[in-house]
């Protein structure tokens, strides 16, 4: 199943991790930045803060479908959790409402997702809670925040999550005009793209390197660092086979670490 | 389209002045249709008179033309899943304004369906029928059995989604199922099956 995040997270309080977030998310937000580079940066963070179990981010992809463009972990069963969010659950829930959904017991909600609750159930989730990527009348996504244990988040992290999906929200906008839905088009549709690229590289990684997903994704995003490359560049140079293989592979974490093994190295 | 080999040419257009102006792009190597082919990403403009966020003067002989016909708003659309990019579905019109949803939407799809066409084409036209627009229905795990299979079969990313695509059409199952025996490791495409 999915591991639990450990209880301390390298000694800093919370407050100081919430400072840490805000200044790291303002810092992409000032460079030519890449949207899916932001995206993840953010569900990581939010399953530190939050003691959640797992996070992602969906986003309304303009053909009417919901596309998971971001996800804590690469595990597969997790991934199928959020798509089925395509068809039903909270996210879409949340989605469509523009309002943030909290569900504190899942099993208590199977005839209202009669699908996704028993995928949910299964990979380990007990409670979820989805806010809104909204920025005035206009929702483009959701947040989902997934939980091991039968769990609400208090009002102060509500609040702090809708803050941190606010900042994607105008992240992925740029701060431009909204009212200009070219902008949105061209945004969303390049988050969507890259997130496929990205998929292609890690397929392409884990097979070359006979290494899981998640390690092929730490090795990605360890060299996307170092070079200063953006993560979607580094994923298309991968698949193009224009970055060599040692250069990844010295990057892959060891394959006794767990599924977050991409911490320090 | 742009072939694999680095070709490009306009495959078809509704018009002259449609057509005139894609050959152009295509020859200057400039233009709104050709940078949405390189990033991946669609380049709207809705009003090339007074471009908001987009530089235009990126592509001086474009806008003389464009101008010259009448051309007041270029919508772009790549034709692309992920790393592959097969060309641009462009949409010219004589007067300024954004899309409405519904033809984003419809733009959308129609490029979606146009990739797919275009891929399997490259290849061999005739194996193929139908569900064109399936491309963006795709769930992540075929773009990661894509990547798997390309590095297995030492092909281009193009050609390992046609092969899961024949492979899921021969045996009369969806893409997914195929994609989720590569990832399981229960399905390799560099040994010969009985």
């Amino acid at each position: 199943m999915i591991d639990e995040p450990g209880p301390g997270m390298s000694g800093s309080s919370r407050e100081e991790q919430i400072t840490d977030t805000f200044v790291t998310l303002a810092d992409t937000l000032v460079d030519d930045y890449d949207v899916i580079d932001l995206l993840d940066g953010l569900v990581e963070r939010c399953v530190l803060l939050f003691g959640a179990t797992a996070a992602g981010i969906l986003l309304v992809d303009q053909r009417g479908n919901l596309s998971v463009t971001a996800t804590s972990s690469e595990e597969t069963r997790l991934l199928e959790v959020f798509q089925i969010q395509g068809d039903e659950g909270p996210c879409l829930d949340c989605i469509r409402s523009s309002r943030p959904v909290t569900c504190g017991d899942l099993a208590a909600e199977s005839a209202r997702w009669p699908a996704f609750v028993p995928a949910a159930l299964a990979t380990g989730f007990r409670a979820v809670d989805a806010v809104p990527l909204r920025l005035r009348n206009v929702t483009i996504g959701g947040l989902n925040l997934f939980h091991g244990e039968t769990r609400s988040l208090p009002p102060a992290d509500r609040r702090l999550a809708q803050a941190l999906a606010d900042v994607a929200t105008i992240g992925i906008l740029q701060q431009r005009s909204i009212h200009r839905s070219s902008i949105l088009a061209e945004q969303l549709q390049a988050a969507l793209n890259s997130r496929i690229v990205i998929e292609q590289a890690k397929g392409v990684l884990a097979e070359r390197h006979g290494v899981g997903f998640e390690q092929a994704f730490a090795a990605l995003r360890r060299y996307a660092r170092d070079t200063n490359t953006k993560l979607s560049e580094t994923a298309r140079l991968v698949v193009l086979r224009e970055i060599d293989a040692d250069e990844i592979s010295r990057r892959l974490p060891r394959s006794d670490s767990g599924p977050d093994g991409a911490s320090e190295h | 389209m742009v072939t694999q080999t680095g070709n490009r040419g306009a495959v078809c257009a509704t018009d002259e002045v449609a057509a005139m102006i894609e050959e152009l792009q295509f020859s200057l190597g400039e233009g709104p249709c050709v940078d949405a082919v390189n990033a991946g990403r669609p380049v709207l403009i809705p009003d090339l008179a007074t471009p908001h966020a987009v530089d235009v003067s990126r592509w001086p002989a474009f806008m003389s033309a464009a101008a010259d016909v009448g051309i007041r708003a270029v919508f772009a659309f790549p034709l692309a899943v992920g790393a592959v990019r097969v060309g641009a579905l462009d949409l010219y019109r004589n007067q300024a304004g954004e899309l409405s949803l519904e033809q984003l939407a419809g733009a959308l799809l129609a490029a979606d369906a146009a990739a797919i066409a275009l891929l399997s084409m490259d290849v061999n036209a005739d194996t193929f029928s139908g569900d064109a627009a399936e491309g963006a229905d795709y769930h992540l795990e075929v773009h990661r059995a894509t990547g798997m299979v390309q590095e297995q079969l030492g092909v281009s990313t193009a050609d390992a989604l046609l092969r899961l695509r024949a492979k899921a059409f021969a045996d009369d199952r969806p893409i997914s199922e195929v994609a989720a025996d590569v990832i399981a490791r229960r399905l390799r495409f560099d040994v010969e099956e009985s």
